[in-house]
């Protein structure tokens, strides 16, 4: 994991005390409230619902106990006792006053960690491929280049004031887990004919209300070009990007107004303009960070412990169906965490069991911690036979949900109980599915599907992206839910259809199992998804058994 | 009126020359006078190619501190090759001093309004917009004599 080095902690603290100055300054009038806000936004401070809102970024979702640790006691001393996780590997922590926050950035700062940037029209938080470093699949890890990237973004003089804001994400596996097809810019690890690695430049991809996947304006780009290059497309959005209408303003409008190929024409006109000022330095500094991910020293031993917990223990059994993934040693798993207890608030946790999973991070995981878009928490390495010690400990801090990838794993906005933007309840539809489901014990029947949930227009929740997605409006005062279908996430990324016409708050997870229902006669077996099956069949049939009574009628 | 900022605090404006419009150059054969150019911040600074040698000073306005254009317009005016005064004027908050000057401006003119809600020590805690620079460490070799901020 990344360690700051003196520069990167006297940045901190100098960052730290330019905003408490700050909110001295706008408590003494120097500052007005429209001067104020972008300022706090770009330390993550928003204005919410109820009351203020923190969010911390967790840069490329890496943690390791002592952090997370002081998480805890953050959550604890400044807040109500327990913390948000997002679907952008940020931590938000939902009740500080204005004055306690200056207080908490320092506490941050004391474990290496940070506000900036993680809101406001700026360079985000930059994500990553949560199995990073672990995956099978991989072909580097792609963490010192988002490390790099978050030193370049922090702070940078000519981006702090973009059009709007601004998200990159990283994969180092061709299986893109890091949904980089929805980014404003998407870096995807390639190979060149010779197999040196580079990345495949995807620019213009964003949710929101107007979904767009997004384009690659460059097949190859070697490492060593990636700062001047993604320099380049940031400085031709923000001349470019519209300011006159914030709807308008991501770069997935300008690459859409103005077409793929003039961007790319633009991007690599400025790119040559900007290369020369690269001299190397930048990536001596990315040889230094790559030192700093260097994999742990794997312990090699029997891992007959765990299967024997796996033939004696269902419950054991059906967590490690679910939970682990492949890791890149045979001898490991990755295990994921699950934050989408049946009933719970998806991707919530006490500070309890942040202490936990730090706990477990450290005895057991090579102290490495991840946090998922989707909301959950990983340790990346645990040797199989300690998956029977870490399942127990979890499941006595109710953390042992096994459904990762399942029905009820739901990505959920935080939707009206919070936020200031939402037209609709997300949280409790999330729940009262996920309940729902689980008082059928039917998930693990119905396999791999992703529900995403947003409750407004803006799509927090990725509800285009999800096998099916539920989009909370607001028509004349009542919440009214829409379901896309289709959409996908990963590399073969897809923007969901609209199934039909909206329901009712109380109507919509009725109308879910109408849905779930009509896939499992649908399906050609049980080895079958949801989202193959769709893609076999189209939208027709699950329509149908979506709107049974409108089907009933045209048959009349 | 309107103040000057720089590293050492407030001065009064001593640019009365007035400035023209980029289509408003005077032809190249015109005699010549210290020229400088006003432009705003949808401008595209490509217009100036070729210019500059003869520009005494350029200001860019900010019509206010949520537009960041100006950062963008000025770097692009240092890597084109031009040496004169660059301005940032308008709705610069004391909070975008270190911005400014990293993006290459040497000075921000702002109003006198401006100047007495946020006085000279809110800006003069920027001066030093040298230290804690990113920019500065990922490109500059630390023997290289050229800086990052070329102004």
């Amino acid at each position: 994991m990344y360690r700051y080095d003196d520069f990167d902690a006297a940045f901190i603290r100098a960052r730290n005390a330019q905003f408490r100055a700050q909110v001295e300054r706008r408590i003494d009038g120097s500052l007005t409230e429209d001067e104020f806000k972008p300022l706090r936004l770009m330390n993550g401070l928003y204005l919410q619902l109820h009351a203020y809102m923190l969010r911390v970024a967790i840069p490329y979702g890496t943690l390791n106990g002592a952090r997370m640790r002081q998480l805890a006691y953050i959550a604890e001393r400044w807040d109500k006792g327990y913390g948000h996780f997002t679907t952008r590997q940020n931590i938000q922590f939902n009740w500080p006053k204005l004055r306690d926050v200056p207080d908490m950035l320092d506490a941050l700062a004391e474990v290496e960690m940070h506000a900036i940037q993680t809101s406001g029209n700026t360079i985000r938080n930059v994500t990553a491929d949560h199995f990073a470093g672990a995956a099978a699949d991989e072909i580097e890890d792609p963490r010192p280049v988002a490390e790099l990237l978050r030193q370049w973004s922090t702070d940078h003089p000519e981006f702090q004031f973009l059009p709007r804001k601004f998200k990159i994400a990283v994969t180092g596996s061709p299986n893109d887990r890091a949904v980089t097809k929805a980014h404003d810019i998407g870096l995807r690890m390639v190979r060149d004919a010779a197999g040196a690695p580079g990345f495949e430049v995807i620019v213009g991809g964003g949710l929101g209300r107007t979904p767009m996947i997004g384009k690659v304006i460059r097949d190859f780009l070697p490492k060593a070009d990636l700062l001047p290059y993604v320099e380049a497309i940031v400085s031709v959005y923000n001349l470019l990007g519209r300011r006159d209408n914030k709807y308008k303003a991501r770069i997935k409008i300008t690459v859409h107004e103005h077409g793929a190929e003039k961007i790319r024409a633009l991007v690599e006109e400025r790119f040559a303009q900007l290369r020369p000022q690269f001299s190397g330095v930048d990536q001596a500094r990315l040889a230094g960070i790559e030192a700093h991910f260097a994999p742990p020293d794997f312990v090699s031993g029997p891992t007959d412990a765990y299967a024997t917990e796996r033939d004696t223990n269902p419950a054991f059994r059906s967590w490690s169906d679910t939970n682990l993934a492949p890791h890149r040693n045979p001898d490991y798993a990755i295990a994921t965490i699950s934050l989408k207890a049946h009933g719970g608030t998806p991707g919530d946790a006490t500070a309890e069991q942040m202490r936990v999973m730090a706990d477990l991070a450290e005895r057991y995981a090579h102290d490495e911690l991840r946090i998922s878009h989707e909301q959950n928490v990983v340790l990346p390495h645990v040797h199989k036979s300690d998956l029977p010690a870490v399942y127990a400990a979890l499941a006595k801090a109710g953390l042992a949900t096994a459904n990762i990838g399942l029905i009820s794993d739901i990505i959920a906005c935080p939707g009206m109980d919070y936020c200031a933007l939402a037209t609709a309840r997300s949280i409790p539809v999330a729940q009262e599915i996920a309940t729902r489901f689980g008082e059928l014990r039917t998930e693990h029947d119905i396999g791999p599907l992703k529900i995403k949930i947003s409750g407004c227009i803006n799509a927090c929740g990725h509800h285009h992206v999800g096998h099916i997605g539920i989009l909370g409006l607001d028509r004349a005062g009542v919440e009214n839910y829409q379901i896309t279908l289709g959409g996908d996430g990963t590399e073969t990324a897809a923007i969901g259809e609209r199934a039909g016409p909206g329901f009712a708050y109380d109507e919509i997870t009725p109308a879910i199992e109408r849905l779930i229902t009509g896939y499992l006669d649908l399906r050609s077996g049980p080895e079958e998804t949801f989202i193959e099956t769709y893609r076999r069949l189209g939208a027709a049939p699950f329509k149908a058994a979506l709107y049974p009574e409108s089907t009933r009628r045209n048959a009349a | 009126m309107s103040v000057i900022v720089t590293d050492t605090g407030f001065q009064p404006d001593d640019w009365t020359g007035g400035y023209v419009s980029p289509e408003d150059l005077p032809p190249d054969d015109a005699p010549p006078s210290p020229l400088a150019v006003a432009l705003p911040s949808d401008a595209h600074p490509e217009a100036l190619a070729g210019q500059l040698d003869r520009i005494a000073m350029i200001r860019v306005d900010f019509p206010g501190p949520a537009d960041g254009r100006g950062f963008t317009i000025a770097r692009r005016l240092r890597l084109m090759g031009f040496r004169g005064r660059l301005r940032a004027g308008g709705h610069v908050i004391a909070d975008q001093y270190a911005m400014a000057c990293r993006a290459g401006f040497d000075e921000v003119e702002i109003p006198d309004a401006l100047a007495a809600r946020q006085p000279e020590d809110q800006w003069l805690f920027r001066a030093n917009w040298r230290d804690h620079d990113y920019q500065a460490r990922l490109r500059l070799d630390p023997d290289a004599t050229t800086p990052y901020t070329q102004r």
